[in-house]
């Protein structure tokens, strides 16, 4: 990482590094379970069937891998979840998603419909770069999912470019 | 699909490859279900006007193959621990997305037994778009 003196990370960019945004509440949910298995393209009869899930030893239909529930949406209320760094003034037009890790902590049971999950991003780091397409800002994030029972069912690691 | 077991598989192996190929519907079904509503996914003008060539596939789509990938290769006795990937490069609508995944090591802690993996998307010219690694957990023969 190069401090470059047309550095675009500012100081209240730094101060935003490891603090937590307001949690999103997702709700886990047997159609939206379906709708996500269905667009990925998922055969599984966990995902769609809620007797198959049960005689599997599920509560219900399993959130297939990557779905952790739909934010609640309120008209004209701010998007709930995180904003990966793009609530920040910066001076690059393009945004591109970087990549995605998860990290399941078993518990009990798989995520399932019915339960309700919070979920708490914060921006781990800021990385400054100069690649084929300019200056860009690289954003990590880390976002982890809570349960209603108040066991950490899971980590998301992200990555955002801007440029 | 039988059940795949720890004893069974060795670093090196090649796991079944998943074969995708995205309609512009499927995108769409993709938007609603993830709730990633950026053009570029299925408004060709507005992916045009940022530059690209035209419409490109989700990034967490991919990421998402990835997880079945290695959900139906675990099978039910088996557990996705961590999986994911980076986007490299960028996928097109109706053109073959191949899902692969490579053992890289094995292992048995604390009673459960692991297996780490390379994982990856391509084209069919072979160039990897999502190039990732994952951890699940399988049973063992005992």
């Amino acid at each position: 990482m190069t401090q470059a003196q047309n550095s675009v990370v500012t100081d209240e960019m730094r101060a935003a590094i490891g603090v937590e945004g307001s949690p999103a509440t997702l709700e886990v949910e047997k159609t939206n379970c379906r709708m996500f298995a269905r667009a990925v393209g998922h055969t599984d009869p966990i995902y769609y069937d809620e007797a198959a899930a049960k005689a599997r030893g599920h509560r219900s239909i399993v959130a297939p891998p990557g779905f952790f529930g739909t934010p609640i949406f309120r008209p004209g209320a701010p998007p709930q979840g995180p904003t990966g760094g793009r609530g920040f003034n910066i001076p690059y037009k393009r945004v591109l998603n970087g990549g995605t890790d998860y990290e399941y902590f078993p518990d009990e049971d798989s995520v399932c419909a019915g339960d309700t999950i919070t979920a708490r991003t914060k921006i781990t780091a800021f990385e400054e770069t100069e690649g084929r397409l300019g200056p860009m800002l690289i954003t990590k994030r880390e976002t982890t999912y809570t349960n209603q029972r108040g066991k950490v069912v899971a980590k998301m690691y992200g990555t955002v470019i801007q440029y | 699909m039988g059940q795949v077991y720890f004893e069974d598989v060795n670093t090196g192996d090649e796991i079944p490859q998943l074969r995708k190929n995205c309609s512009t519907q499927q995108l769409v079904l993709w938007a609603a279900g993830s709730g990633d509503f950026y053009q570029i996914h299925y408004d060709k003008d507005f992916a045009q006007s940022t530059g690209l060539k035209g419409l490109i596939v989700h990034g967490a789509l991919k990421n998402a193959f990835l997880g079945q990938l290695l959900h139906d290769w675990a099978g039910e006795a088996g557990s996705l621990r961590k999986f994911g990937c980076a986007y490299r490069g960028m996928d097109e609508p109706d053109q073959d997305i191949i899902c692969r995944g490579v053992i890289t090591k094995k292992y048995s802690e604390g009673g459960e037994h692991f297996i780490e993996l390379d994982v990856w998307t391509e084209k069919p010219d072979g160039t990897k778009t999502s190039p990732g690694t994952a951890l699940v957990t399988l049973p063992g023969r005992g």
